[in-house]
C-alpha cells in the first residue's frame, strides 16, 4: 500500500513512490539519495510533526513534516 | 601540463576541508556538520618548484545551483583548473551524481575517494579499479584525518582528465550510477556497532532528549570544571604570585596619582592594586581577558570542538527542531546560536547556513540579544556570582525568556513561514585528537589577537575619557534613564559606554560601583541586551546590510529599555 513518509512506522522499510513538490527541494532529495525506486527506513518520529529522520544507503537524514508528508513511499503491511 | 590552479569539490560533509588542510598545511576549521564551508577557503601548494593555488569550494549536491553556496561553486568551476573531486567512499551512489556531472565540463577531473578507513568497518567492498576503469579518470583513496593516499592524490594529480562528456538527464545519470555502483561495490553484513546504536539511540525523541539534555547539562559542567581549575590554580596565581610583585615596582616608580599611573595601573583600592577594580590597562586591562575569560574561551571551545567532531551538533539540531519553529527558525538554526555562546562573531557568520532572509534576520537579532558570549558568561559569573548562584540564574534566565519572546513576536509579526530542516545526519566519528587541538588553538588565538587588544583599547580608552571629563557629561546626559529607570548609579554610564567595546570589560566595570545586588543584576542584563560589541556589530552589518542592522538595533534598544525597567520593578 502506498503512505507518505510521516505514515510509516520506525524500523517499517518501503520503496519510494514518488516525491511532490518544487524542483529545487525535489533536486535537493533526490541528491540527498531520497529518489523514486529507492528502499528507504523510518528510523524515528519526533513529537507534535517534528522532523522525521530516514536511512537511505547507509545515510540518515532529517526531513521536516511538511516534507516528509509529500513523498510517498510503498510499505508491506 | 602545468597546474596552476586546483579545485576541491564535493558534496557537503566528505572532508573536504580536511583534504585542503593536508594539501596546503593552512588553517581551516574542519567540522564534522554539512556546510561548514560556505565562505571558499584559498591557499597555495608547492607542486615540485611550481607553487598551484588551491581553493576548497564549497560542498554542492549539484552543479545546477539551488543556494548560495551552491552558485558560488559553480562560480568557480567556471573561472577553470584543475577539480579534485572528493568522495565520500561510504556514500558512493549519492556522490557520483556530482562526480558525473563533473565529467560533462571542460575541466580535467580526479578523484579522492575519501574516508576510505571508514568503509572497512561499514562493511562496504569498493573496487577501485573497476571504479577507474568506469569513470576512465584516476581514483585514489584517501583517508584525510591520518593523511593516508594524500601523497599519492599529489603525485598523480598530473594523470587527471578532461573528459567534456556529452550532457545527460538526471534519470540518466542515475541509471548510470546505479550500473556503476553495482560493478564496484559490494556491501557485506555488518553487526551495529556501539557508536551506531547509540547514534540510533540520539536521535529518537524518548531517549534523545534525555541524551541532549544529558549532554547539554555534562558539557557546561565540564565548562565550568575545566575553567575554575585553570583560574583557581594557574591564571590566578601567575598574576599574584608573578605579575603582581612586578607592578608594584612600576607603581612605585610612576608614583601614584600620575597620569601614566592612572592609565596603566589605574586606581589604588584599599591602598593595593586589585586586578578586578584598579581598571589600569596592565592590571584589569590584562587581568579581565586572561584570567578571567580565557579559560572559560579555553574550556567552552575544547567542548564544542569535540562535539562538532563527534558528529553530535546535528543531532541536537533535530531534537530542537520543533522548539525553534515557534520562533521562525528551523532546527539548525541553533549551531549558530551554540557557536554564538564562544563568540558572536562567528555565531553570526554561521546564519549563512540558513536558506532565508527572513530567517537569517531574525536569527542574527535573537542572537544579538538572547545569547550571551562566553567572555560575558565568565564575568557575569564571576561577578554576580558572588552574590549568590540565584542572581546568576536570574540574569540567564531573563536573556532566555527574551529570546523566546522576541522569537516568538518576531516570527508572528515577519511576513513568511520559517522552512523546513532538510540535514543530513553524520556518523558519529572518533574525534581526532590533532584535529580537536589545531581547531582549539585558532579559536584561541583569534581570541587573543582579536578580542585581546579590542579590551587594552577599551581600558585605556576609558580611562582617558575619564580624565577629560567627557564620561562625566555622558553621565549628566543619561540620568534620567540611567537612575530613573534602571535605578542604577550615573557612574554605571561608563560601563554601557566600554560595552560598546567589549562586553567583558564592560560587565567588569560594574565591579568597582559598589552596586547592589539587584542593580548589578540589573546592569549586567540590560549590558547584555543592549548592543552586541564593535567586533560583533561589524559582521551583523556585512551580514544583514545598514537597513537590517538598524531594524535589528532598534529591537535591542527598545528590549533594553523596557527589561531594565521590569527587573527594577519586579526584583
Amino acid at each position: 500500500m502506498t503512505i507518505d513518509l510521516t505514515q510509516m512506522q520506525p524500523g517499517e522499510t518501503g520503496i519510494v513512490e514518488e516525491m511532490q513538490g518544487g524542483y529545487g527541494y525535489i533536486r535537493k532529495l533526490q541528491s540527498m539519495g531520497v529518489r523514486s525506486g529507492k528502499r528507504i527506513t523510518k528510523v524515528s518520529s519526533h513529537f507534535w510533526r517534528g522532523p522525521q529522520t530516514v536511512e537511505v544507503d547507509n545515510v540518515q537524514i532529517a526531513i521536516g513534516f511538511g516534507m516528509a508528508k509529500r513523498i510517498m513511499v510503498v510499505v508491506k503491511r | 601540463m602545468k597546474i596552476e590552479k586546483i579545485l576541491l569539490i564535493g558534496n557537503p560533509n566528505v572532508g573536504k576541508s580536511a583534504i585542503f588542510s593536508r594539501l596546503t598545511g593552512a588553517k581551516v576549521i574542519i567540522s564534522n556538520y554539512p556546510g561548514t564551508t560556505v565562505e571558499f577557503t584559498q591557499g597555495k601548494m608547492k607542486l615540485g618548484d611550481e607553487t598551484a593555488m588551491i581553493i576548497d569550494v564549497p560542498g554542492t549536491y549539484t552543479l545546477e545551483p539551488t543556494c548560495k553556496a551552491e552558485e558560488v561553486a559553480v562560480q568557480m568551476l567556471k573561472e577553470g583548473g584543475l577539480v579534485i573531486n572528493i568522495i565520500d567512499a561510504t556514500n558512493l551512489e549519492r556522490n557520483l551524481h556530482l562526480t558525473l556531472q563533473l565529467l560533462e565540463k571542460d575541466t580535467p577531473v580526479i578523484v579522492a575517494l575519501n574516508m576510505w578507513d571508514d568503509t572497512k568497518h561499514r562493511g562496504i567492498y569498493i573496487d577501485i579499479k573497476k571504479l577507474e576503469e568506469q569513470l576512465e579518470v584516476p581514483v585514489i583513496p584517501t583517508c584525510a584525518l591520518t593523511g593516508e593516499g594524500i601523497k599519492e592524490l599529489i603525485d598523480r594529480l598530473e594523470e587527471a582528465k578532461k573528459k567534456d562528456l556529452p550532457a545527460s538527464s538526471d534519470s540518466q545519470k542515475w541509471e548510470k550510477i546505479g550500473k556503476i555502483v553495482e560493478e564496484v561495490q559490494k556491501l557485506t553484513h555488518r553487526h551495529h556497532t556501539l557508536l551506531e546504536r547509540l547514534e540510533d539511540l540520539s536521535i529518537k525523541p524518548l531517549t534523545g532528549l534525555p541524551i541532549a539534555l544529558g549532554i547539554i547539562y555534562c558539557a557546561f559542567w565540564v565548562v565550568r570544571f575545566v575553567g575554575e581549575n585553570l583560574i583557581g590554580h594557574i591564571f590566578e596565581p601567575l598574576f599574584t604570585k608573578l605579575w603582581l610583585p612586578l607592578l608594584m615596582k612600576l607603581s612605585a616608580f610612576l608614583v601614584e596619582g600620575s597620569f601614566l599611573h592612572h592609565i596603566l595601573i589605574g586606581n589604588f583600592i584599599e591602598g593595593k592594586i586589585n586586578f578586578g577594580q584598579s581598571f589600569g590597562v596592565l592590571t584589569t586591562g590584562l587581568y579581565v581577558p586572561i584570567a578571567m575569560v580565557l579559560p572559560y574561551i579555553f574550556s567552552f571551545y575544547l567542548i564544542l570542538g569535540l562535539l562538532e567532531d563527534l558528529g553530535y551538533l546535528p543531532r541536537l539540531a533535530v531534537l530542537a527542531d520543533n522548539f525553534m519553529h515557534h520562533l521562525g527558525l528551523h532546527g539548525y538554526a541553533i549551531i549558530p546560536f551554540i557557536l554564538g555562546l564562544g563568540c558572536k562573531v562567528p555565531g553570526i557568520l554561521a546564519t549563512r547556513l540558513l536558506e532565508e532572509r527572513r530567517e537569517k534576520f531574525i536569527a542574527t537579532t535573537l542572537m544579538a540579544v538572547g545569547v550571551p558570549c562566553m567572555a560575558q558568561i565568565a564575568m557575569i559569573v564571576g561577578l554576580v556570582g558572588q552574590r549568590g548562584g540565584k542572581y546568576v540564574a536570574i540574569v540567564f534566565f531573563t536573556l532566555f525568556a527574551l529570546l523566546v519572546i522576541k522569537g516568538l513576536i518576531l516570527n508572528r509579526v515577519l511576513k513568511g513561514v520559517s522552512p523546513e530542516i532538510l540535514v543530513e545526519i553524520p556518523p558519529y566519528r572518533i574525534p581526532q585528537i590533532q584535529a580537536v587541538i589545531k581547531k582549539l588553538w585558532m579559536r584561541l588565538s583569534g581570541f587573543l589577537k582579536e578580542a585581546l587588544p579590542l579590551v587594552l583599547l577599551g581600558v585605556l580608552f576609558v580611562n582617558i575619557l575619564y580624565t577629560l571629563k567627557i564620561i562625566d557629561f555622558f553621565a549628566y546626559l543619561f540620568t534620567p534613564v540611567l537612575t530613573g529607570l534602571w535605578g542604577l548609579p550615573k557612574e554605571a554610564i561608563s560601563a554601557l559606554v566600554v560595552g560598546f567595546l567589549r562586553k567583558d570589560v564592560a560587565v567588569g566595570m560594574l565591579g568597582p560601583l559598589n552596586l547592589s545586588t539587584k542593580q548589578l543584576v540589573v546592569g549586567s542584563t540590560v549590558l547584555a541586551v543592549y548592543f552586541p560589541c564593535i567586533a560583533t556589530y561589524i559582521v551583523l552589518i556585512r551580514e544583514l546590510g545598514i537597513k537590517d542592522t538598524l531594524k535589528s538595533t532598534s529591537i535591542m534598544i527598545i528590549v533594553a529599555l523596557l527589561i531594565g525597567i521590569l527587573l527594577n520593578l519586579i526584583l
